[in-house]
């Protein structure tokens, strides 16, 4: 089934235009109680619900393989097809498009097993500025797996900001494997944020390639904490091909227990001064594990990437300073872990 | 006559390559501003982190009380649950961790009123700090004020203040001293460590460091005039830090040659 909506419409697959949930639950029961469990999810994972129904914002709720609301707003576009596990969407910002505020994206499964599979598609058109706030919650995962495949296209002089944040339970019982290619055409820009932070993490795979043009900026951040016997990868390459563009891969991790956190970065920098950074610190607790493994790449003599990893245990500093206010010794270490992973 | 708030008697404590306290002897009272005075080295920061129970200077002898409680054996936390903390010299950096959050930390009833007024106190504006990180985006010596805030805020009873006046221009010296004597009036005794005359004129008592040592101890007018007549710095340890890289031979030479003539 192919669903397309138009601009200001909270409909369900239906197509009951702009009516709210509890008329929703008289004419769809069904849908409306799969909803309201997802909004439930949502603000699990650090989503507000009224903002994702209000319907002044662009926005998209998909609960397993259904597409459960779509509302558009001036210049993007948001075209979903179900899939027998999951969901292909397109999603278009016409050139020129510069939204208020950001597109909320809500995926997630409510149930405790199962596949879910998104295939999507960024087209951020020349000129246009966009952000776009993505929550995926599985809330009851226990044997849950989320696969994404995304392809991003940033167009000359557009900036598309990306922010997702995760909820997956406190089971550990979840797969998250999102990969992602993306292209950022000159004087482009894209920032992409990936949260992890709260719950289990389960198993988590990123991937992330993305080729920049001239004078294009990336700007990757990848924040995770996990503990029992969560598993957290991170892969990412930046490669810098045009003269003047500019690369920041930043991650922030910390592992407890049993936890192992794997973080591979590499930046290229293939242009007259293009220039990179990777910027690493994973935090280490009880037996857990964290390795990072930067690669630096540089094949023009007016290029310049560096890295910088901070990888072992909370500093003794931050740690006695903290306590010196009368905190515990776990709740400055918690503090110091938790604020790594806001900042 | 009052019991004295802080008591240190006979403290000693080796780091690795070298004893950095010998035989402290250290009494502050309550409600009273004691200044800490010393060249470089001489142990003052030693002593600060002893007192705040810091891992890795813990005492071979000696033993430290508060308020007539021994608390010699007790973590950082413990101590400061009792009513001492400690402002460091170098304060640390806490990514994602606000102004607000950081101030909160210590108060047993955080307001947003009462984080204001410690950032004033500091001469420094709300509005502009209350959302800022505690990280790297701060100068040494907005940090340094945030960390003075911090202290202020808990209301302790001993507010051991290392150096709070390095990284701070001169002419917000007098922001410094007024706070110290603002902390001083509201019932926190201070152990201040400073370098600066300036500042030890806000003190009622003072005492003098050397090679690990506390050498004199009295008001601060009878303090400097012991070190103007009796102290000489020793020529191998101008602009050298003893605790350095090597400094156990240098430390040996002090206490040797004698910097301070007892």
């Amino acid at each position: 089934m192919s669903v397309s909506w138009r601009k200001g419409c909270v409909m369900s697959r239906h197509g009951t235009p702009g009516v709210r949930q509890s008329v929703l639950k008289e004419r769809d029961p069904a849908w409306a109680s799969e909803f309201e469990a997802m909004m439930e999810a949502y603000e699990k994972a650090g989503g507000r619900a009224e903002v994702l129904q209000g319907g002044r914002v662009g926005s998209a709720v998909i609960s397993a393989n259904q597409v459960l609301a779509v509302n558009q707003v001036d210049g993007v576009s948001i075209d979903a097809e179900e899939q027998e596990h999951g969901v292909r969407a397109r999603i278009t910002v016409a050139p020129g498009t510069k939204t208020e505020h950001p597109v909320h994206l809500c995926f997630g499964v409510v149930g405790e097993e199962g596949l879910q599979e998104i295939v999507s598609e960024f087209e951020i058109g020349e000129g246009a500025d966009v952000g776009f706030l993505a929550h995926c919650t599985f809330p009851n995962a226990v044997r849950l797996r989320h696969v994404m495949d995304a392809r991003v296209h940033v167009g000359a002089n557009a900036t598309m900001r990306y922010r997702e944040a995760h909820y997956h339970g406190s089971e550990g019982g979840m797969e998250v494997l999102p990969t992602t290619y993306a292209v950022v055409e000159e004087g482009g820009r894209l920032e992409t944020e990936f949260n992890l932070t709260e719950g289990r993490v389960g198993r988590m795979a990123i991937k992330f390639e993305v080729d920049v043009a001239a004078r294009g900026v990336v700007e990757l951040t990848a924040k995770a904490y996990g503990s029992g016997d969560d598993d957290i990868r991170v892969d990412e390459v930046v490669r810098l091909n045009g003269a003047g563009a500019r690369g920041l891969i930043r991650t922030r991790a910390a592992v407890r227990d049993g936890a192992k956190s794997e973080v591979y970065t590499t930046m290229e920098g293939n242009a007259a001064t293009a220039m990179g950074h990777m910027d690493c610190t994973e935090i280490v607790r009880g037996g857990a594990e964290a390795r990072n493994v930067p690669v630096v790449v540089v094949r023009h003599d007016q290029a310049r990437v560096t890295h910088e990893a901070a990888i072992g245990s909370v500093g003794k500093e931050e740690l006695e300073t903290l306590m010196a206010r009368g905190l515990s010794e776990d709740e400055a270490v918690d503090i110091i872990i938790r604020g790594m992973l806001r900042g | 006559m009052d019991r004295a708030l802080l008591e240190v008697r006979k403290v000693s404590v080796r780091r690795p390559g070298a004893e950095v306290l010998r035989n402290v002897d250290l009494t502050v009272g309550r409600g009273e501003i004691h200044a800490l005075l010393g060249l470089n080295g001489s142990g003052k920061t030693s002593l600060a982190l002893t007192l705040m129970g810091a891992a890795g200077y813990e005492p071979e002898e000696g033993r430290i009380w508060l308020d007539g409680e021994d608390i010699t054996e007790l973590s950082v936390t413990e101590r400061a649950r009792k009513g001492l903390t400690l402002a460091w010299q170098a304060p640390a950096r806490f990514e994602g961790i606000p102004v607000a959050d950081y101030l909160a930390l210590g108060m047993d009833e955080p307001t947003l009123d009462r984080i204001e007024e410690a950032l004033e106190a500091v001469a420094l504006a709300p509005r502009a700090y209350l959302g800022r990180s505690v990280d790297s985006g701060l100068s040494g010596g907005e940090r340094k004020r945030i960390e003075l805030a911090a202290v202020h805020a808990m209301r302790p009873r001993l507010a051991i203040l290392d150096e709070p006046d390095s990284g701070i221009d001169v002419l917000c010296l007098e922001d410094v001293i007024s706070l110290v004597r603002r902390m001083a009036d509201e019932g926190t005794s201070v152990l201040l460590i400073t370098h600066r005359d300036e500042m030890t004129s806000v003190a009622d008592k003072a005492s003098l460091m050397c090679a690990g040592s506390v050498v004199s101890s009295g008001t601060p007018d009878q303090v400097r005039d012991y070190f103007a007549r009796r102290c000489r710095p020793h020529a191998d340890l101008l602009g050298s830090q003893p605790w350095g890289e090597g400094a156990g031979g240098a430390y040996e030479r002090v206490v040797a040659e004698g910097v301070c003539d007892e």
